[in-house]
């Protein structure tokens, strides 16, 4: 019996004017149906590749993705993204985000009134209700994000991706959002796999943390099962030895393992290779 | 800028002066532009003082306010003479009617000499039906080359090659083709409509096309990455992402394209004698009448505000439609 989703010697090479740059070299993953998984690494290692490979968006070079043994080569609602920036479409009100997919997904399987009542429930569960009528540059970015989750979670996916979800927010919101999805996950009991730079918030919401090695040809370093009970209280976490030495774990990978040595070019590696070498050539 | 000042002035009821802040908004927004205007009459008055033409002396201010007046006068006499000819010829064939009920009544049309109100109306006219067409087809075109490189690199030489004709070197090769081509006994459009409207939409095509394509190739990845994992077929894809996305651009390509019909319409017209504006001024130039270069200017004002009030009109279409309302629109 194989796993459920499942990553097996995923290598790519983007193509650069310097010839093809090896991102990612024969990552294998297995991930069981309902987990929780967090991409852990430092900027640039291919996480957002990863996710993005998972998501069909990126072809794998060798390799190659199978969810509940059939192939990935192409995206698609049942592994639905929440973007890093939201990507909400700036024209359409919160609701009309939601319906969108909504409409693409379950068109001729849900009557008009299902649908409407599916669109309310799934900005619901986000807490989103109050502003189903407004547009993107009308609500916050805690709220765009949320809103961004519920038309992910609306397409009923089989893999939720996400990239860097609450990356662009407050401590505060982030923590509540973090809260949110966790209920969600409890009761929906999605596949999850989530990118973040946040040790704790890893720690708190995954069932394993996956972390990454730094490029080029990064794969993955270590995978550390985190086996705290459900449901999860922050707070009561904090003062926990067990998610103490978690956390200690994951950033004695970051910060000693996995030590960046050009600390100063982490600005410009997140950039496309040609970019890089242009601006410093520029700045020679 | 002036409706700020309005509301601005009414957040202030207690007080009755102003605040400095409100007389500078006051000032800007309504003062200076009048200053300005008041400064070029003043300008044009003396200027024209100076100017001898064969015609007199050029029109200054004062005569053109003269003209414009005489231009409506004209304008009101003529209609006057056309329900006066309709209502005779409606008594005269009652009166046919009434002596035999089996008569056959010819209703004649008026065929008085347009009037300057009327060549506006033509000229709208044409500029509009033109500027349509060609939006028509510059949009579909704007995306098809904006979504696909491929009919982008076809289609890019053409564009770069047919943008900067001029209207004047394009009207006698469409005037010889609407010869050639519409022949009708009864036609609906005359020939000279038509060449100036052709000459329009070949001139005006291009804004569009460019900032469509420019509009349509730049949205962005994530939300083409949506579109993809929502897997929206090829027509969904058009209509929710790109379309939406592309309009901002899309209406600076209208806005140029409108601006470019109305400067070629003019220059058009004069030379298909389209009973436009265009035509009027010519006939003026023609003419040579010592009211001529007056009515010119009055021509020349009114193609000025035209010109501007057709753009504003875009600019409200814009707001209307544009998801986009913080955008600065200008
Ligand atoms: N389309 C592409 N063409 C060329 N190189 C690319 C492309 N996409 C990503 N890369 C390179 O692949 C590497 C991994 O990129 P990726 O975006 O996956 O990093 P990441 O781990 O998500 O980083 P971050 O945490 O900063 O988002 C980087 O070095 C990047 O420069
Ligand atoms: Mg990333």
């Amino acid at each position: 019996m194989h796993s459920y989703l499942q990553l097996s010697d995923v290598s790519i090479d983007f193509p650069t004017p310097k010839g093809p740059y090896r991102a990612l070299d024969k990552v294998n993953l297995n991930i069981a149906r309902g987990e929780f998984v967090s991409l852990i690494g430092h900027s640039g290692c291919g996480k957002s590749t990863v996710l993005n490979i998972v998501a069909g968006l990126h072809q794998a070079t060798t390799g190659g993705v199978l969810l509940q043994d059939k192939e990935v080569n192409a995206p698609g609602p049942e592994r639905a993204v929440v973007f890093q920036n939201h990507s909400l479409l700036p024209w359409l009100t919160a609701y009309e985000n939601v319906e969108l997919a909504v409409k693409q997904v379950f068109k001729g399987k849900k009557s008009r009134a299902e649908m409407r009542d599916w669109i309310v429930h799934n900005l619901e569960l986000v807490h989103m209700t109050h502003a189903l009528d407004k547009r993107p540059d009308e609500i916050s970015g805690g709220m765009k994000q949320r809103v961004g989750i519920a038309r992910a979670l609306a397409m009923e996916p089989k893999v939720l991706l996400m990239d860097e979800p609450f990356g662009a927010l407050d401590a505060l919101t982030r923590a509540h959002l973090q809260d949110s999805l966790m209920e969600i996950h409890a009761d929906l009991g999605n596949t999850v796999i989530m990118i973040t730079h946040d040790v704790d918030e890893a720690v708190l919401l995954s069932d394993r943390i996956v972390m990454m090695t730094n490029g080029p040809a990064a794969t993955i370093g270590e995978i550390l099962s985190i086996d705290l009970e459900r449901p999860r209280k922050r707070v009561e976490l904090s003062g926990d030895a067990r998610y103490n030495h978690f956390r200690h774990e994951v950033l004695a990978f970051l910060y000693e393992r996995q030590r960046k040595v050009e600390d100063i070019n982490v600005a410009t590696r997140k950039r496309p290779a040609g970019q890089a070498e242009a601006r410093a050539a520029a700045a020679a | 800028m002036k409706i700020a000042t309005i509301s601005s002035i009414g957040q202030n009821p207690g007080r009755l002066l102003p605040t400095p802040d409100q007389i500078m908004q006051l000032g800007r927004g309504l003062l200076l532009p009048l200053a300005g205007i008041l400064v070029f009459l003043f300008l044009w008055y003396n200027a024209a003082m100076m100017i001898n033409t064969s015609l007199g002396k050029f029109p200054g201010p004062v005569q053109v306010w003269e003209q414009s007046g005489g231009l409506l006068a004209e304008h009101r006499a003529e209609r006057q003479r056309q329900t006066a000819f309709i209502e005779r010829q409606e008594v005269r064939n009652a009166e046919i009617l009434a002596a035999d009920p089996q008569a056959q009544v010819t209703i004649r049309p008026y065929t008085g000499k347009p009037t300057f109100i009327d060549q506006i109306g033509t000229s709208l006219f044409t500029v509009l039906s033109g500027f349509v067409l060609a939006s028509l087809i510059a949009i579909p075109l704007g995306i098809l080359i904006g979504l696909n490189e491929s009919a982008y690199a076809a289609v890019n030489p053409l564009i770069q090659l047919f943008k900067p004709v001029s209207p004047l070197a394009w009207l006698p090769l469409v005037t010889m083709v609407v010869s050639a081509v519409y022949v009708s006994d009864d036609p609906a459009f005359s020939k000279s409509f038509l060449t100036s409207m052709f000459t329009v939409l070949l001139c005006c095509l291009w804004p569009t096309v460019i900032n469509t394509a420019v509009g349509v190739a730049n949205v962005s990845k994530d939300l083409l990455n949506v579109s993809q994992v929502l897997r929206l077929n090829a027509l969904t894809h058009v209509f929710k992402i790109i379309v939406p996305a592309g309009l901002p651009l899309m209406f600076t390509g209208l806005r140029l394209s409108l601006g470019i019909a109305w400067m070629v319409l003019i220059a058009a017209e004069m030379l298909a004698q389209n009973p436009g504006l265009g035509k009027f001024v010519w006939d003026e130039f023609q003419n040579g009448s010592s009211n001529s270069l007056g009515r010119i200017m009055v021509a020349v004002l009114v193609i000025g505000l035209i010109g501007f009030m057709l753009d504003r009109s875009m600019l409200l279409l814009q707001r209307g439609v544009s998801w986009d309302k913080n955008a600065t629109l200008r």
